[in-house]
């Protein structure tokens, strides 16, 4: 199967294990794409989960990570994409229905979008919510102060 | 800020891409209300919104507000070392905290490469599969309760006594336990351990017999759980929808067997299953699980070897840059754990995959169509916990 995807798409994937854990790095233009070629073609039916890594240092920001289960083969994998701050990546929603949800907490979380999701706005937190609290950037204190201070009016969560 | 919500006039179809039968229109259409059930309310089993789209008594939609008791455990855990992040997922999914700490502590584990000895494991076994039976029997008596029969609550509560009894013997917590360390154990064994768990194993098998004797025959039980909340097994695949409600639905899945962990392989145990992915068959589905629980405990007390309880970790846990995403079968489904090593003494990511959170997603799926009561049972035989929705 690895061997199979690396002719096919040339540079932009690449197959690793670490620990015994399968995963491939794919490259963000090629995503709708294969993902969809597991589902159909290899039975990966079951998306486990779709979250999201921050990498404030490197040039494109985020790791998008999407968690997989074929319950044909029993067998799991992750595929990984890089992409910038402010860049979007296409939805898996009609691909696999749960991504909904998924993808809503990953929005909600560290501000990636994703295209032609049918419902993209906050899921945990309340709408007003200013930044993405799982950004490595984001600052608890400042959250002290705006949210529970101000808004809640409590002395201090800290 | 989350009141203006209501005054939508079209609910997002949040599985709009699947076969949905969308309800007969009446001649009421004029009537369409827009409803909110909960956060405070009984049968939400903790803070969930429930956005109800209403023609009559019909449910024409529904939208999950949910987020009440999000505490940012993800981001907690950035902030915390591997060792002093494990009590916290204790408070995820508090009525089964011993699964959620398994899952925890094996997922470290795994990072590190270094596996919990024998003895660690069958302790192990034997916690969470108590944890198991406890979380189902408070899952029994609260839908009961929902539905009217208030009975089984007062029974299944009288006998999760029990469980948390041998819970504050063994490390000194009821409910969230933290019971397992990252390697293994931190307590050995009380003395009259395994009596204690072989005593209420005898004690409880007959006891369920007796909530089944009150339920599973009982017309009224029937008339309001059959056929109702039905999901087909591929919509729960396309929800992702694991644990009971999944296997209710006719799919024989359960990770101690696909993919086993600690050492379910050792133990001999049935999956149950059921047919039509109702309510009833979910109630069923459950019940079964508990007396399967009840047969790994008999085998495991009986056959707990001898032997260190703690693997060799170091004192300060620095697993090597990396990342890893380990499952187990909580009582709600599949717990997963996505835990990404920068090399230092805190997790550079940790990401939970909450069964209850997935599943409470198939909610809308499940009752278009239903009444406003149905909704109830629904919520109900999802068995939610908030903890682990909101985090």
């Amino acid at each position: 199967m690895v061997e199979k995807y690396k002719r096919h798409y040339g540079s932009g994937l690449d197959a690793e294990t670490y620990l015994g854990q399968n995963y491939f790095a794919v490259d963000r233009s090629l995503i709708p794409d294969f993902l969809k070629l597991l589902r159909h073609d290899e039975q990966f039916d079951y998306c486990v989960d779709i979250t999201a890594v921050h990498y404030p240092k490197r040039e494109k920001q985020f790791d998008v990570v999407w968690i997989l289960y074929s319950f044909e083969r029993n067998e799991r994998i992750r595929v990984k994409t890089q992409i910038g701050d402010g860049e979007s990546v296409a939805s898996a929603v009609p691909i696999w229905t749960t991504a909904n949800w998924l993808e809503r907490e990953v929005y909600d979380m560290f501000g990636i979008k994703f295209d032609g999701h049918p419902d993209m706005k906050r899921i945990l937190l309340p709408d007003g919510w200013q930044g993405f609290p799982l950004r490595k950037d984001y600052d608890i204190l400042r959250q002290d102060k705006e949210w529970v201070q101000i808004n809640l009016g409590i002395e201090s969560g800290q | 800020m989350i009141e203006g919500k209501t005054t939508d006039k079209d609910l997002p179809n949040t599985v709009s891409n699947l076969d949905l039968v969308t309800p007969d229109r009446t001649y009421l259409d004029s009537n369409e209300l827009i409803i909110n059930m909960g956060p405070q309310h009984p049968a939400t089993h903790g803070v969930l919104r429930v956005i109800l789209k209403l023609d009559g008594e019909k449910v024409l939609g529904t939208e999950c507000v949910i987020g009440y008791l999000h505490r940012g455990v993800e981001k907690i855990a950035e902030n915390r070392t591997y060792t002093m992040f494990n009590p916290y997922v204790d408070r995820m999914d508090y009525v089964a905290a011993v699964s959620n700490g398994l899952g925890y502590c094996q997922a470290v584990e795994k990072l590190l490469a270094v596996e919990a000895p024998p003895r660690a494991n069958y302790i192990r076994v034997i916690l969470t599969e108590l944890n198991r039976i406890a979380s189902h029997q408070l899952w029994l008596g609260t839908h009961a309760l929902d539905i009217g029969a208030m009975t089984p609550l007062f029974y299944t509560f009288r006998d999760r006594e029990e469980i948390l009894k041998i819970f504050e013997k063994y490390c000194g917590a009821r409910l969230t336990t933290h019971a397992f360390r990252i390697g293994g154990l931190q307590y050995e064994t009380y003395a009259g351990f395994e009596k204690d768990v072989q005593n209420f194993v005898n004690f409880v098998r007959p006891k369920i017999d007796e909530y089944e004797e009150l339920l599973t025959g009982n017309r009224i039980w029937i008339e309001r759980t059959r056929n109702v909340g039905v999901i087909s097994a591929k919509d729960a695949i396309a929800l992702g929808v694991t644990g009971p409600v999944l296997r209710a639905s006719g799919v024989k899945w359960d990770i101690r067997r696909a993919q086993p962990y600690a050492n379910y392989a050792h133990f001999d145990f049935e999956i149950p299953t059921g047919e039509n992915g109702d309510t009833y068959d979910r109630y069923i589905v459950r019940m079964s699980e508990m007396r399967q629980s009840l047969r790994i405990i008999e085998q495991a007390i009986a056959g707990i070897p001898e032997g260190p309880i703690t693997a060799k970790v170091p004192k300060v846990i620095k697993p090597a840059v990396g990342e890893i995403y380990h499952s187990i079968e909580a009582p709600k489904g599949e717990l997963g754990y996505f835990i990404v090593s920068d090399g230092s003494t805190q997790p550079y990511r940790v990401r939970v995959r909450p069964p209850s959170f997935v599943n409470l997603q198939a909610l809308d799926i499940m009752v278009r169509g239903m009444l406003v009561a149905d909704v109830v049972a629904v919520i109900g035989t999802l068995d939610i916990v908030l903890g682990e929705v909101d985090r």
